[in-house]
C-alpha cells in the first residue's frame, strides 16, 4: 500500500499497488507542499509532516485521520525511531526538533537548535539511526546533533560544530552507519562515522559542490534516495546538470554522467541496476535513466510538466511518478519503460510506500 | 532609504525602458503558477516561509518593489536565491515584484 501527497489541497491518496487504484481520499491535512511520511513498524499508520507544522497520523487501513496536531509554525519533515516509539519532526520555524510519542503525539522532548554562534537554525535532514537516536543538521549554525533517547525523561545530545557551511540535506546509508550532510556554501560534504562518533565529522567529495563558478540553484536537491549499487552511489550534484557517482570504501568520485538538468532526486531501482533521475526547474518535465554498470542514460522520458518524485514497487518491477502540472500520477513498467497506467491525482507531490516502514532513515 | 531605493528604481525603469508591457494575462496565469510552486519550492507554496524566508506582503513591507526586482533578478551572492534573469523578462519580474507587494488574491 502507500500513499499519495496531493500538495495543493492537502489530501492524501490512499493507494494498493498489486492492481494500482486509489482506496481512500483523505482531506484536512493542512498545508502539505513538501510534505513527508514515514510509517509505523506494521504499515498501519502514515505519519505526515505538514509545511504548516501539521503532525498527522493516518489511518491506511480505515482510511482516516486517527491524530492529528500542529507542533511547530513551518516544519520540514520527520523520522521514526528503530523501536516504532518515537516520532520526531524537524522544524524551521521555531528552529528545532520535537519528538513525540508514536501512539499518543504527546510531546516527549523539545530541543531548540540553538548552535554555538548563538543562532536558532534552521533543522534539516533529520534521519532515525539504530538504537533509538535521531541525527540531523543546523543549516544556519552549521553543525550536526545526535540525540539519543535511550533514557526518554533526559535525552542526550552530542554536538558536532563547523561542519561546513550551511548543510541543506543530509541522508543516512541504508545501513544506518553513515550520515553525510550536503552542503551549500562550501565545497564537498560532511561525513559522521555512527559507529564512531568519537572520531568527529570529516569532509568528503571535495570535488562536490556548485564549483568555482558558484551554479546558481533553482531547487534544492534531495539526498533521501542516495541511490546504492554495489560499492558505489548515485548521488545529484548541485547546482550541475550532473550525477555524481562516488566509491563508497574510499568516498572520493569516480566519475560524473552528464545528464538533462539540475537532478533533484536519484534513485536506485531496488536491485540496483538502474537508477532513475527527475530534474529542477525548467527541466522538470523529463526523466533519465541511467544504467549503474554502464554508466551511460539508457532512456530520456517526457512523462509532462513538473515531475516531482519517483517511487519505486518494494521489488522494483514498476515505478510511480507523480506528474504535478498534469494532475497525474504514471506508472511505469521498469523494464521496458512503457507507461502501464496513468491515474488521476490533484497536484501530487511525494509518493510513499509502506514498505519504507522496514528501511532504516527513510 | 526606502524613498532613495525607489528614486533609483525609477531611475533603473527609465534606463532600461521598463514602459514595456505588462505580461499578458495567460502569462500571468502562468507566472503565478510559477510563484506558489517553483519560488514556493524554497519560499513555502503558501509563500509563508521555507528555507527562503516568507515573501508575504506584512514581512515585505518595508521593502521597495525596486530592491524586490533587483533580488529576483540577481539572486543573493552566497545564499540559495538564485537568479532569474534570463529565465524571466524583466516585466515579468517586475510584475512578480508587484504580485509579493500586493499579495496573492
Ligand atoms: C533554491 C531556493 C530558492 C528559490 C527557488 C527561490 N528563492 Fe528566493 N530566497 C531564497 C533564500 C534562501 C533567500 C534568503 C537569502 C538570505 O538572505 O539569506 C531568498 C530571498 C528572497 C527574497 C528577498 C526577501 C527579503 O526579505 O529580503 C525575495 C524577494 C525572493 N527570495 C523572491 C523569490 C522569488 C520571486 C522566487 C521565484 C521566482 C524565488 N525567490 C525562488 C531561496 C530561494
Amino acid at each position: 500500500m502507500g500513499v499519495i501527497i496531493e500538495r495543493a489541497t492537502g489530501s492524501v491518496q490512499i493507494v494498493e499497488h498489486s492492481t494500482s487504484s486509489k482506496l481512500h481520499h483523505v482531506e484536512g491535512l493542512g498545508d502539505l507542499s513538501h510534505a513527508s511520511i514515514v510509517f509505523s513498524r506494521d504499515e498501519r499508520y502514515a505519519y505526515v509532516f505538514g509545511r504548516d507544522g501539521g503532525l498527522t497520523k493516518l489511518d491506511i487501513l480505515n482510511g482516516a485521520v486517527a491524530k492529528r496536531i500542529v507542533q511547530g509554525g513551518n516544519s520540514i519533515g520527520g523520522a521514526i525511531s528503530q523501536d516504532g516509539d518515537l516520532v520526531a519532526v524537524s522544524n524551521y520555524e521555531p528552529g528545532g526538533v520535537r519528538i513525540f510519542d508514536a501512539s499518543s503525539l504527546e510531546l516527549i522532548a523539545d530541543l531548540p537548535a540553538i548552535g554555538t554562534n548563538n543562532i536558532r537554525s534552521k533543522v534539516i535532514g533529520l534521519v532515525d539511526a539504530p538504537g533509538d537516536r535521531f541525527v540531523f543538521s543546523l543549516y544556519e549554525a552549521d553543525e550536526i546533533w545526535i540525540v539519543d533517547l535511550t533514557d526518554r525523561e533526559h535525552p542526550e545530545t552530542i554536538k558536532f560544530t563547523e561542519v561546513g557551511r550551511q548543510p541543506y540535506d543530509a541522508l543516512i546509508t541504508p545501513d544506518g552507519r553513515y550520515y553525510i550532510a550536503g552542503l551549500f556554501g562550501e565545497n564537498g560534504m560532511a561525513l559522521l562515522d555512527l559507529w564512531h562518533p568519537e572520531r568527529g565529522v570529516r569532509r568528503i567529495l571535495d570535488q562536490y559542490g556548485r564549483g568555482k563558478e558558484k551554479m546558481p540553484v533553482y531547487k534544492m536537491p534531495h539526498l533521501e534516495g542516495w541511490a546504492v549499487a554495489g560499492d558505489t552511489a548515485f548521488v545529484p550534484a548541485i547546482g550541475h546538470h550532473e550525477v555524481v557517482v562516488v566509491d563508497l570504501r574510499s568516498w572520493g568520485q569516480v566519475s560524473r554522467i552528464p545528464v538533462h538538468g539540475q537532478p533533484v532526486f536519484v534513485m536506485a531501482r531496488p536491485d540496483g541496476r538502474h537508477v532513475w533521475v527527475n530534474f529542477a526547474f525548467p527541466d522538470n518535465d523529463v526523466i533519465q535513466v541511467l544504467d549503474t554498470e554502464s554508466k551511460k542514460i539508457i532512456r530520456t522520458l517526457k512523462p509532462g510538466k513538473a515531475v516531482l518524485h519517483m517511487e519505486f514497487t518494494p521489488r522494483g518491477e514498476k515505478v510511480w511518478v507523480s506528474v504535478r502540472d498534469e494532475d497525474q500520477v504514471q506508472i511505469y513498467d521498469t523494464h521496458n519503460f512503457e507507461k502501464v497506467t496513468t491515474l488521476p491525482a490533484e497536484k501530487p507531490s511525494g509518493i510513499f510506500f509502506t514498505n519504507r516502514a522496514h528501511k532504516i532513515g527513510l | 532609504m526606502n524613498r532613495n531605493l525607489l528614486l533609483l528604481g525609477l531611475c533603473l525603469s527609465t534606463v532600461h525602458g521598463v514602459l514595456a508591457a505588462e505580461p499578458s494575462v495567460a502569462r500571468q496565469a502562468e507566472l503565478k503558477h510559477l510563484l506558489l510552486h517553483d519560488c514556493g519550492s524554497c519560499h513555502g507554496m503558501t509563500l509563508n516561509g521555507g528555507l527562503g524566508p516568507a515573501l508575504t506582503p506584512d514581512v515585505l513591507e518595508n521593502k521597495p518593489a525596486e530592491y524586490l526586482f533587483q533580488v529576483i533578478s540577481n539572486g543573493l551572492p552566497n545564499t540559495p536565491m538564485p537568479p532569474w534573469e534570463g529565465i524571466l523578462d524583466e516585466a515579468e519580474m517586475r510584475w512578480i515584484a508587484g504580485e509579493l507587494k500586493d499579495g496573492l488574491d
